[in-house]
């Protein structure tokens, strides 16, 4: 039990009469690269949103290092460990690179009005800290460059990897993708595969994908899910999900 | 053929209006109520104004275009480059600062007057500046913050005889608290919920200062309220209770153009001290913050921001400001009553931050200049001071929606 990172049970959403998650289950142990799959308008990034305390589930549990997150506030949860990117890019766009990256890191910094006013060596040393962070994360994802281009400057696959850096920086154990690898060409798909796999291996965390690349999912995923208008059809490896006869079914449609 | 039936509406609705509030007066003659009709002076400028509005839809395009033509200023052209601008800035504030300070001692007294009232503005113009421009938080109802920073220091020097400066940072904790009261619930509704229950704040406590005669005097207001001291030595004539007078400790005569010089000059220093702190707060991880939850709120909330103690610390801060003005607000004034406490307040504090173009602390800073001493200067049109005022801001609106001198954020950059 102890090694469940999360664990979601019976998960349900329910739209007025529209049952957008119906029943779902999800496991995610440390160091996972687990992806959920699914046609569009499955439930997935409804899903994201009852995990990250964007829409209260209407049924189920949602326990997050053994602690249940269901019904916490959204900005609760991310603190505990649990952060997201958004199926649309969500950036901060007039503001620089760095600034994105140094908002991320708000509650690491000190936020009090008489430290910053008198920028006491308390403050001066997080602030410090909050940009090494930073520059280590820009790094990572190859954008030390642009550091102080305005974000929305930016080209579509930097925005996308901007994003992650930013939910990296506030030291997640869980980072949730939503389609990390929609829109981007097959040489970025092929870099984002990289980072995903060194984000698990170097960096320790956990991943939970959402994502449309089958070439993508197959490759680098430990586990995963298969939804289909809400309810959980099939989970297991590449392998098994590939040679599913109920997946195949749902991608190709009923024929 | 739409644009002569949108004519013929607008001079129709500008019509009945006219006819409504010009056209018609009424009168009490002992009892009974009168209605007498205007003057033909005032029928031919009601039949011109409805004219305007009449020609002014048929040329609506060709109007446009005219304005378009007209060239946009832009203030950059006439600064040095960035670079060099970094190095000047400092230099130029500090000579900007000697000047304020000597100028009131070259001026007549009236010049010095209007220029305290056009600081208590600027001041006011700052504070509402950080709730509208970088908060992006509609407040309707400013004033009342004003009025409790005013109150509180009119009150606790009446009661409790306590001086100006020890009133000051306490009338500003004041409506920091009244701003928090107000803010916790409220900060969580969306945009306009917020604009109209500020908006009835600001009556309410207006309301209260009226009916609450027992305290405040209700709408006699408070008069007699102590001035400021300069380190204890006290500018009237006579002292009152044996203080030291600032001319006889001095030995000069007495005159009172020191004590308004001396308010002028506290303004300044009040100015100073709210522009550095709002210079401070845009660079920390409070701006930033606010700045990114006016950007994108749900991509903030994903990030760990609690965004409803962000927007209520600029709420805040906002409502500390006005209380830190309506306290030197009250000794400059020496009296307050709730009438100097109006929506309409709110709406030219309001109109001084769009004008000046929102969360540009320059821009709102020449506005509140303008909107205080315009008035002063066109005395002959007060009649029509809020019609020019609609006026403006229409076209403004209409010409250049981002203000006078549009913002711009300090960036941080890495090195
Ligand atoms: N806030 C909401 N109110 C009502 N219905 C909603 C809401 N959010 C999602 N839905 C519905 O829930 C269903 C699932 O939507 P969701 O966005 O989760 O699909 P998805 O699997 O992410 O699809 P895609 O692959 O296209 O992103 C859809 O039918 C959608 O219309
Ligand atoms: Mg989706």
């Amino acid at each position: 039990m102890s090694q469940l990172l999360l664990d979601v049970n019976g998960l349900t959403m329910q739209f007025g009469g529209l049952v957008a998650v119906n029943k779902v289950n999800l496991t995610v142990k440390n160091r996972q690269i687990v992806s959920v799959i699914g046609p569009n308008g499955a439930g997935k990034t409804t899903v994201f949103n009852c995990l990250s305390g964007f829409y209260i589930p209407t049924a189920g549990s949602v326990m997050f290092k053994g602690k249940e997150i269901a019904g916490m506030k959204d900005f609760q949860i991310s603190r505990q460990g649990l952060v997201r990117t958004f199926q649309h890019v969500r950036l901060f766009s007039n503001m620089t690179v760095i600034e994105n990256m140094l908002v991320a890191q708000h509650r690491h910094l000190n936020t009090g009005l008489l430290a910053g006013l008198f920028k006491t060596p308390s403050y001066r040393r997080l602030e410090q800290e909050a940009m090494d962070r930073a520059i280590f994360w820009l790094k990572e994802v190859d954008l030390l460059d642009s550091a102080n281009r305005e974000s929305g400057n930016l080209s579509y696959g930097q925005q996308r990897r901007l994003e992650i850096a930013r939910c990296m920086v506030t030291q997640p154990e869980l980072l949730m993708l939503d389609e990390p690898a929609a829109g981007l060409n097959p040489n970025e798909t092929k870099e984002l595969d990289e980072l995903i796999i060194k984000l698990r291996d170097e960096h320790e965390i956990s991943i939970l994908l959402i994502e449309h690349d089958m070439g993508l999912v197959m490759g680098i995923s430990d586990h995963i899910y298969v939804i289909a208008q809400g309810t959980p059809l099939a989970d297991g490896n590449a392998d098994d999900i590939k040679n599913n006869p109920d997946v195949i079914k749902a991608y190709l449609g009923e024929s | 053929m739409g644009k002569l039936y949108n004519a013929i509406f607008s001079a129709g609705v500008a019509f009945v209006l006219a006819c409504l509030m010009i056209g018609v007066k009424l009168n009490t003659d002992g009892t009974t109520l009168q209605v007498t009709g205007a003057s033909t002076e005032q029928w031919a400028w009601i039949i011109g104004g409805i004219a305007l509005v009449f020609f002014s839809q048929i040329f609506a395009d060709q109007i446009d275009t005219a304005f378009g033509k007209i060239p946009k200023p832009t203030v950059s052209h006439f600064l040095p480059e960035g670079d060099k601008m970094a190095q000047l800035k400092p230099w130029l504030m500090a000579g900007v600062f000697v000047c304020m300070v000597i100028w009131p001692f070259m001026v007549s007294r009236g010049s010095v007057d209007l220029a305290t009232l056009a600081l208590i503005y600027i001041m006011l113009g700052l504070g509402l500046n950080i709730v509208v421009g970088l908060a992006g938080l509609l407040d309707l109802g400013y004033v009342a913050f004003y009025a409790v920073g005013a109150y509180t220091y009119a009150l606790l020097s009446q009661y409790f005889d306590m001086s100006f400066w020890i009133c000051l940072p306490i009338s500003a904790g004041m409506a920091a608290l009244f701003g928090f009261i107000l803010g916790f619930p409220v900060l969580r509704l969306r945009g306009d919920y917020l604009a109209i229950v500020t908006l009835g704040f600001g009556e309410i406590i207006r309301i209260l200062l009226n009916n609450w005669t027992a305290v405040t005097g209700g709408p006699n207001g408070i008069s007699g309220i102590d001035k400021p001291a300069l380190f204890g030595l006290e500018f009237t004539r006579r002292s009152k209770d044996g203080a030291t007078l600032f001319h006889e400790y001095f030995g000069i005569d007495y005159s009172s153009s020191y004590k308004v010089i001396f308010l002028y000059l506290i303004a300044v220093v009040l100015v100073a001290f709210v522009i550095f702190v709002i210079n401070r707060l845009m660079r920390m991880p409070i701006g930033r913050a606010w700045e990114a939850l006016r950007e994108d709120e749900i991509a903030c909330r994903s990030l760990g921001l609690n965004r409803t103690a962000i927007k209520l610390s600029a709420f805040t801060i906002g409502a500390s400001t006005a209380g830190f003005a309506g306290s030197f607000f009250a000794a400059r004034q020496g009296f307050i009553s709730p009438e100097s406490f109006t929506f309409i307040e709110s709406a030219i504090i309001l109109a001084i931050v769009v004008l000046g173009g929102m969360g540009s602390q320059i821009g709102v800073i020449l506005a509140a200049i303008i909107m205080t001493i315009l008035p002063e200067l066109a005395r002959e049109f007060s009649e029509y001071r809020m019609l020019l005022f609609g006026l403006t801001m229409v076209l403004m609106m209409r010409w250049r929606p981002q203000g006078l001198v549009p913002m711009k954020r300090p960036v941080l950059e890495l090195k």
